[in-house]
This record gives structure tokens, C-alpha cells and sequence, in this order.
């Protein structure tokens, strides 16, 4: 017991020492807190706390989901909020203010699947939409079989496998089907949780590739990030331009390089890029446009900006492939830089 | 004095449970009563529609009513071929052996083991069993998850159930023997009839287990939000799909998983009542 609280006071002797040292040094002591979605958590983690390393200022974010990000700006108890879906104009005028959206990185969404017959696999959207409506129920339909002209698809049944729970995974997934599938878009539409007509659910990325790689026969969609990591078989999937593109950091890059409105609101699946991969999706920080809210200090409002300034630089966009992300075209990242010189303190621009 | 200021201490600590349980009641009721309101209660419980659109959001219980109800009492029939035996050899047969305590003790620990590595034997090993044995396509569905929910409601079955067989008065047993009964008679006839209520509140107990556990049934549902055709169909129970959906629920949908937990609620509270009912028919 003793010991306990020696160590425990030795600790936080330490703790003192070290925010002492940091105050002579001139260094910042800004806290800047967030909330929001848990898809680019790992990717947030990883770059707030190099930005600690180099500037000493700690951000706070908690996965806590999108929607109860946006709940959090809205009451503003936070400095900027996480969302994996851009808000609609609805929603924008809900807020208490107007607020911007800045891309911080993308990622995508990709079919898993679990067949050792096929070591690769092509799929095309109306197959995609057709399996998890459940017309397609055999791994040698017809049309599995023309699209993977090298492969002999064995006689087995298909088990799609979707998220049980309410993810900006399945938005991304069902903005997609709802583009290239009519039918898709009748039966089921778009939603971050939906009526599934077949297959077998599980929670979270984790429960959806546990179960596609203990169940033969099984596919099933799951964050890239989360993927790559696993390092799980994953299909090609046909494009706009025709072309079978693997989900890889350039390839989902390159879904980006179209034109897209000025405040970056826009779903880029299905993407007219030669190189893109159909499935690639932004995620964005948000935060209100006019920082002097509820008492905020000017220096509070400088060190949000100055950090949502070096996410979108160079030091913090080569971070995203190391968690498996993959870093916003040099076009959209320009883009977001304007949209950041746009905020302001009081009326007067923050960004230098 | 001392003794009076313990007297309402003891008021005051029983007083503080029952109003934490109001204030559940309460709770739950009022997170429930935008759904009820929407839908209706008889409708929504009637309804097996599941519709998150946000457009045209629609929802009903009644594909959750059904698979909690299934899953338990498929559990409770899984259950009684080795719940029973146990008991019998534990309380009656071998009372007071080593073997007896090796058995019990070993029952017990059962009870013992977090629901999540009984969802992670049933997702690991029976799954691929059910498969294989083509019980099932994939594995997933009604008739796993009773399976496990039968191997974990054992011991809240079995060991209560040998509490009461053991406490059968010797007289009566040997009154029995004396007039010439064989062991399956003194069961039957004297054991059964004595310790029968004993015995349906243990399973009571072990069904109120069953309706409530959520972790292992999640893992091996399916978790899909239809109503179950067949034994190995998937589906989802009330537990489930409140463990699924919470995170992500807000508005009318948040309202309508509390409206379940409502109702899981009010099927415990039910269960118990019948339970207890029969238990007093019985004496």
C-alpha cells in the first residue's frame, strides 16, 4: 500500500515537472476537444498526437459516433466534430450557426469475401446490389461467372454479411449500390441503417469480418482501413470507366480528382476517374465558420484552426497510409485550405 | 438506540432499491412513450416491421417478441435432459460423495463463465459444428444460440433443482423403501411430488436467465431483423437487437429499442408471476 502511493505520488510529481518545463519552453497549452465518428479514430489518434510531439498542443477526441459529434457541435461543448457524412442542407440549417466542412483524409469501403476457390474476384455494382438484395444466392450465377472469366466459381451459397448496427460504413456502401442499382434504390435505398432483404448481420467492422472468415461462401463489406490491416482477400470492383480496380491508397486517391462543390460536400462513390475506385469516401471535420461563441478566448479559435491547417499539409497527410487511409489529391486539399481561410474571430479572417 | 438507528438504516437502504426500481420503470416508460405513441402499443408489438428509412421509418417488437421466446424456451427444453440428471445424481443418488461435489462444483463453475467466451466457444466451435453436421447453411441462427443458451442456463437449473431434491425429509424416503418402493419409485412418487415446486422455480429462474442474456445470442443469431421461419432461420431477440442498435439510435428508433427493453421487462415480470403462481398451486 505504501508503495502504492509512493509511486503514485512519484508520478504525479513527474506530472507536474513536465507541464512546468513545457511552460518555460514557450510552448502552447491549448486543449482542444472533439467528438465524432470512429471511422478515421485510428487515423485522429495517431496524427493529434504527432501534433502534440511537434507543438504541445493536446486534442481530445472522442469516438463517439457522427451523429452524436454533430450533437455535441450543436451544443457546443466541442471545437470541431468528426462526421462521416456530410450534413444535408436540412441539417445545416438546424445548427446553431454556420458551419464548414473540412476533408481530413478518405478511405473506402471494400468486399470481403471468404472463398479459397477464388483467389481473386471481380464484381461489378448490379452484382454487388443483386447479392445482398438476395437474387444472386450462388457463387457460379451466371453473372459472377462472366465477370470472372479465369476463375471456375465453385456450386456453393452465398452468405452476404452486413453491419447490425447504424454506420456511416453501410451509408457509404448504400450511396453506391443507390447509384448504379435502380432496383437497389427501390427495394432498399440509402442509410446508415437499412431493411436488408438477405443474409446474416454482425456488429461493427470486427463482427462483420469475423464472420466472413469463419463462414465459407461468405461477403461482405468492411472499412478499408480495417481491411488492410487484416489484410483480408478483398474483390476488384468495376468502375464507371469499366475498369477492375483494387482498393489501394492510390486508387482511392484518385476518386477524389473530380470536380466537387466548393464546400467539399459531396459523396464521391462511383467515381468518373479511370483510376478510382468505385467505393471511396471522405471524412470531415466540422466546425462553426465564426469562432467567438460562447465565451471562446481568440487563442482557442487560432489553435483549432492552425491544427485543421496542418491536417490538410503535407506532414500529417503522409501519416494517413501508415493506418492504412489514404491522403486527400492535391486539388482537394487546396480546396479545404480556402474553405479554412473563410473562418473567422469576431469577423476577422483567423488564418494568416 | 443503537438498534433503532440500525432498524432505519436497514428502512432507509430498502427504501433506495425500490426507488432506483421505480425509477428504471419510470425511465423506461418515458423513453418508450414516443413509440407507443407513433405506433401504437398493441400495433407495435403486433408489427414485425423493421424499417430504419428515414423517410418512412417503421417499427414493431414482434420479430424480437418471437425470437426471445424461442430462443428461451428451446433453451429450457435443451436443458432439461441434463439439468434433471445432474440434479438426481447430485441430490439423491450419490448426495454427499466426492463425486457428487466434483459434479456439482464443477456445474457451478458454468455459472461462472462470462457470456461473451460462451459466445466465442458457440462462434468457434459449435457454428462450424452445426455446418458440418448440415444442421444449418452458415451456422447462424435460433437453434445455435438456444444451444448455448441451454449449456449456460445448466447450472441455474440443476443446482437449485438438487438443493430441493436433497431436502426431501430421510423419514418419508425411508417410509417409502419400508414399504417396498424401488429408487425410481421413491422419485417418482415421494421425490418429484415433495420437491416439484422447488424444482419449476429453479427453471423459472433459469428461463429469466435465458430471456435477458444478450452477448452470446448476439454473436450467434444473425442479428437479422426478421421474423423467424424455421429453427435455423436468423432473427434477432429483444436483448439483441437493443445491444446491436443502441449506439448509432436516436429520435424514433431509440425510442422503440427502450420500448423493447420495456417489454422485455414487462415478459420477465410476467414469467416470474406465472412462476411463482404455480409454485403456490403447487404447495
Amino acid at each position: 500500500m505504501d508503495k502504492l502511493f509512493i509511486f503514485v505520488l512519484i508520478l504525479s510529481l513527474m506530472a507536474c515537472g513536465n507541464s512546468k518545463k513545457k511552460n518555460t519552453e514557450g510552448r502552447q497549452d491549448a486543449t482542444l476537444t472533439a467528438a465524432g465518428a470512429t471511422f478515421p479514430l485510428p487515423y485522429y489518434n495517431l496524427a493529434f498526437k504527432t501534433y502534440k510531439d511537434s507543438t504541445g498542443v493536446t486534442v481530445t477526441y472522442g469516438g463517439i459516433g457522427s451523429g452524436g459529434g454533430i450533437r455535441s457541435l450543436k451544443d457546443q461543448i466541442v471545437d470541431f466534430a468528426g462526421s462521416d457524412a456530410f450534413l444535408s442542407d436540412a441539417e445545416l440549417s438546424e445548427m446553431p450557426a454556420a458551419v464548414v466542412h473540412i476533408p481530413t483524409c478518405m478511405g473506402a469501403v471494400v468486399l470481403a469475401y471468404n472463398l479459397p476457390e477464388a483467389k481473386e474476384l471481380h464484381l461489378t455494382g448490379p452484382i454487388i446490389a443483386d447479392i445482398f438484395l438476395g437474387k444472386i444466392t450462388r457463387w457460379n450465377d451466371p453473372q459472377l461467372q462472366r465477370a470472372n472469366p479465369g476463375v471456375t466459381l465453385p456450386d456453393k451459397a452465398i452468405h452476404p454479411v452486413y453491419r447490425s448496427d447504424g454506420s456511416g460504413t453501410t451509408f457509404v456502401f448504400s450511396d453506391y449500390l443507390n447509384k448504379i442499382s435502380t432496383s437497389w434504390a427501390e427495394e432498399v435505398g440509402c442509410g446508415k441503417a437499412l431493411k436488408w432483404p438477405a443474409g446474416i448481420a454482425a456488429k461493427g467492422n470486427p463482427g462483420v469480418a469475423g464472420t466472413i472468415s469463419q463462414t465459407p461462401g461468405a461477403i461482405g463489406y468492411i472499412g478499408s482501413e480495417y481491411a488492410f490491416a487484416l489484410k483480408i482477400p478483398v474483390a476488384k470492383l468495376q468502375n464507371q470507366a469499366g475498369r477492375f480496380i483494387a482498393p489501394t491508397t492510390e486508387s482511392i486517391s484518385a476518386a477524389a480528382d473530380i470536380e466537387i462543390p466548393a464546400d467539399t460536400r459531396a459523396m464521391i462513390t462511383n467515381s468518373p476517374v479511370a483510376e478510382a475506385y468505385p467505393i471511396s469516401c471522405f471524412t470531415w471535420l466540422i466546425l462553426y465558420q465564426e469562432q467567438a461563441y460562447q465565451n471562446r478566448p481568440e487563442a482557442q479559435a487560432q489553435a483549432t484552426v492552425n491544427l485543421l491547417n496542418w491536417m490538410l499539409g503535407a506532414e500529417a497527410q503522409d501519416i494517413t497510409t501508415k493506418v492504412h487511409y489514404s491522403p486527400l489529391p492535391e486539388s482537394i486539399a487546396t480546396q479545404a485550405k480556402q474553405t479554412l481561410a473563410t473562418i473567422t474571430y469576431n469577423g476577422q479572417p483567423i488564418l494568416k | 438506540m443503537r438498534d433503532y438507528i440500525f432498524k432505519r438504516l436497514l428502512f432507509l437502504c430498502s427504501l433506495l432499491v425500490l426507488l432506483i426500481c421505480g425509477g428504471m420503470v419510470y425511465s423506461l416508460v418515458s423513453g418508450a412513450i414516443p413509440a407507443f405513441e407513433k405506433f401504437g402499443f398493441f400495433n407495435f408489438i403486433a408489427s414485425t416491421e423493421w424499417d430504419p428509412h428515414p423517410e418512412n421509418e417503421q417499427y414493431g417488437a414482434l420479430s424480437f417478441i418471437t425470437g426471445t421466446i424461442l430462443t428461451s424456451f428451446l433453451a429450457l427444453v435443451f436443458c432439461l435432459p441434463f439439468s434433471l440428471p445432474v440434479a438426481l445424481f447430485t441430490g439423491e443418488y450419490f448426495r454427499g460423495t466426492r463425486a457428487a461435489s466434483i459434479i456439482g462444483s464443477v456445474i457451478d463453475l458454468l455459472a461462472g463463465i462470462p457470456s461473451i467466451v460462451y459466445g466465442l466457444w458457440g462462434f468457434y466451435t459449435l457454428r462450424p459444428l452445426m455446418v458440418n453436421l448440415h444442421l444449418s447453411e452458415q451456422g447462424f441462427g435460433i437453434l445455435t444460440a438456444a444451444i448455448v443458451l441451454a449449456i449456460m442456463i445448466i447450472p441455474y437449473a440443476s443446482s437449485l433443482s438438487s438443493e430441493f431434491i436433497s431436502m426431501v425429509p430421510r423419514e418419508l424416503k425411508e417410509g417409502a423403501y419400508s414399504l417396498g418402493g424401488t429408487r425410481l419409485d421413491v422419485i417418482r412418487r415421494v421425490i418429484f411430488p415433495i420437491s416439484g415446486s422447488g424444482i419449476f422455480a429453479s427453471y423459472v429462474l433459469a428461463l429469466g436467465r435465458a430471456l435477458g442474456e444478450t452477448m452470446a445470442v448476439t454473436m450467434l443469431i444473425g442479428n437479422t431483423n426478421l421474423l423467424p421461419t424455421s429453427l435455423t432461420a436468423t432473427g434477432n431477440t429483444m436483448a439483441s437487437v437493443i445491444a446491436n442498435q443502441f449506439g448509432e439510435a436516436d429520435g424514433l428508433k431509440l425510442s422503440s429499442l427502450i420500448a423493447i427493453g420495456l417489454l422485455l421487462f414487462l415478459i420477465t415480470a410476467i414469467i416470474n408471476f406465472i412462476g411463482k403462481m404455480i409454485m403456490k398451486k403447487l404447495n
